[in-house]
């Protein structure tokens, strides 16, 4: 018999597993009003969540594996856990004033957010196919559930049925692509792949089979981090679901399918890059110029921030493709990741806020999301327009705010690697970008509107956007505030 | 006699996978055609992870065709449950009448 594992490194997922579990309980015991309940459940998960982030920065940041080399920690899950948390308890924080509004009180909203979450650290710290399909799954299944939390708006309940379909077919390609990987490998272990990946390298190449694989779960992480040509589902689930809902699926489940790409790509298949790095390049630069073209025509705010996403999530495979360059030498694989999460961090951040505004967006306290409701936002409430300005700008990439510094990382990294093409065509794409993202600012500051936006707004709302925007305009002046862990922790992937 | 090896398993189980991805893209009436499909695509998985699993000699894959079973389980029933909750707001489960949104 073998004995009980080191449970250590998997502290904050069991942690986060048992507080889903009796925040059910609470939820379904506590003898209270409806609303009290989802308050109270709601508090109580994001105070979970931060411990859980105090958590991962004590237990997790040492390289360690338990469950017989399935979970794996080190700085790099590390780092990625923390932006999950933190931009997951944010999120949370910010929808409780919007669920009380629309009289939506369901305790279980939370809690599906604390499973999600959970299964998002699953992804993150995955070294094994099964351990990633389990993350991954764990995570999904709540999020469909949760795009359609609303149960009785069609919008709503659609979103989450386009969502499950979609998703359910990308878990399908990713297992068919693990199936043949573990097949044609003889491993499920990341770490034995990379082993047998670099000893095979000399003596003949890696098998059609396994290139095969090695696609379909491509294809598979390429889904869940909406990059084009699989980004179908990604403008309708974030118009159709709830605010809050898309406000928490923008940030991050993005942070956690980003990473999760970066450490199959990098930890697994780091050997096979030769194979993957077109895909990747190709990947990129489709969907960096869809997010330009296609934002420009849309009118609901939700959609535009799914194409924007979709653009964001092109300029941050740059970086992918960067630490896929073999030829150019380890540093500047390295650099690439790094660039890739600094844009990550700053993306995370800029979206949170960006949300936090939309959320704030309300007329006669229905929720309104047309680009043109914004207009005389800055007479009527001049701060919520200059931080949407902010943010706004920062997306566009106009310095000194941080989303040109995370730009500017990526680019260099890309020329550093002799990836000339990319870098130019990601400038260019990012120019077209500049025109809706301005688009938004000119229709709050000069266009005019009877009836403005309502001046009240909650104040976890006020709370995260201010601070979104305090970030975003002084990064420039710590910028090794955030550029240091990702280093960190982009060298800790490289190290082994 | 004719000998069945890994080939065939790993045939049969393209032509599943493929049937399921068509299922999900050429189907244009009914919901529940599309969740079987998904069911297609995962038991077409099985069957490769259960043929590697006793060609390579190698308990893993086996160990993974339950988890896939498992989850395959939950996946049909939040299936099942998103298409009830939009069956009560539409009164229809036709594809085609998926339409709220554009795209």
């Amino acid at each position: 018999m073998s004995e009980l594992p080191n449970l250590t490194p998997a502290l904050p997922e069991i942690f986060m597993a048992a507080v889903a579990m009796a925040l059910l309980m609470v939820g379904v015991f506590m003898k209270a009003e409806a609303k009290t309940v989802t308050r109270t459940v709601s508090y109580l998960a994001t105070g979970a969540m931060i411990l859980a982030l105090l958590l991962v920065t004590t237990f997790s940041t040492q390289a360690g594996t338990t469950f017989n080399g399935l979970f794996i920690t080190g700085t790099f899950s590390a780092f990625a856990k923390v932006l999950i948390l933190g931009a997951s308890a944010l999120t949370l924080l910010m929808s409780r004033d919007f669920f009380d509004r629309v009289n939506v009180s369901r305790f279980e909203y939370p809690i599906l957010a604390i499973l999600a979450t959970l299964g998002m650290m699953m992804m993150v710290s995955a070294n094994d196919l099964i351990a990633l399909y389990m993350g991954l799954e764990l995570q999904s299944l709540s999020l469909y559930v949760m795009a359609s939390i609303m149960r009785n708006d069609l919008r709503s309940t659609e979103s989450g049925l386009k969502y499950f379909v979609l998703g359910a077919l990308a878990s399908g390609m990713l297992l068919y692509g693990s199936s043949l990987v573990y097949g044609f490998a003889g491993t499920t272990n990341f770490e034995v792949m990379a082993d047998i990946f670099a000893n095979q390298h000399g003596v003949h190449g890696p098998s059609t089979g396994l290139i095969f694989g090695i696609v379909f779960v491509m294809v598979g992480l390429a889904f869940k981090v909406s990059a084009v040509p699989f980004h179908m589902w990604t403008p309708d689930v974030y118009e159709g679901a709830p605010t809050p809902v898309t406000a928490f699926f923008a940030a991050a489940p993005k942070v956690a399918a980003l990473s999760l790409f970066i450490s199959v790509m990098v930890g697994a298949f780091g050997e096979l890059a030769g194979q993957w790095q077109q895909i990747i390049i190709f990947v990129s630069v489709a969907s960096m110029a869809l997010g330009a073209f296609a934002a420009v025509a849309q009118t609901n705010i939700k959609r535009l921030m799914a194409y924007s996403s979709i653009g964001n999530v092109g300029y941050m495979l740059i970086g992918l493709a960067v630490a896929g360059s073999v030829a150019s030498g380890a540093e500047t694989q390295q650099s690439g990741i790094e660039s890739m999460l600094v844009y990550l961090t700053i993306y995370v951040i800029m979206t949170l806020g960006t949300f936090g505004c939309i959320l704030a967006m309300k007329r006669n306290g229905q929720n309104v999301e047309n680009i043109s409701d914004l207009a005389g936002l800055s007479k009527s409430n001049p701060l919520m327009a200059a931080a949407l300005a902010i943010f706004m700008f920062s997306m566009a990439g106009i310095p000194p705010l941080a989303g040109f510094f995370g730009k500017l990382y990526v680019f260099l990294a890309a020329l550093e690697a002799g990836l000339v093409t990319l870098a130019v065509l990601g400038v260019l794409t990012s120019v077209v970008g500049c025109f809706y993202y301005i688009r938004l600012i000119k229709i709050m500051y000069f266009d005019d509107t009877e009836e403005a936006l309502d001046r009240k707004v909650g104040t976890e709302i006020n709370m995260v956007v201010a601070a979104a925007a305090i970030v975003i305009l002084a990064f420039f002046i710590y910028p090794s505030l955030i550029t240091d862990g990702a280093a960190a922790a982009a060298a800790s992937l490289f190290a082994g | 006699m004719f000998e069945i090896g890994l080939a065939h398993y790993l045939s049969l189980a393209a032509i599943l996978f493929t049937l399921g991805v068509l299922g999900i893209f050429l189907n244009r009436k009914n919901m529940i055609v599309i969740l079987m499909s998904v069911e297609l695509i995962l038991l077409a998985v099985n069957i490769n992870l259960v043929s590697f699993s006793s060609f390579l000699g190698d308990l893993v894959g086996q160990v993974f065709s339950i988890f896939v079973l498992t989850v395959a389980a939950a996946e049909a029933a939040i299936g099942l449950a998103i298409l009830v909750v939009f069956f009560r707001n539409r009164g229809s489960i036709a594809v085609e009448d998926i339409n709220a949104m554009k795209g």
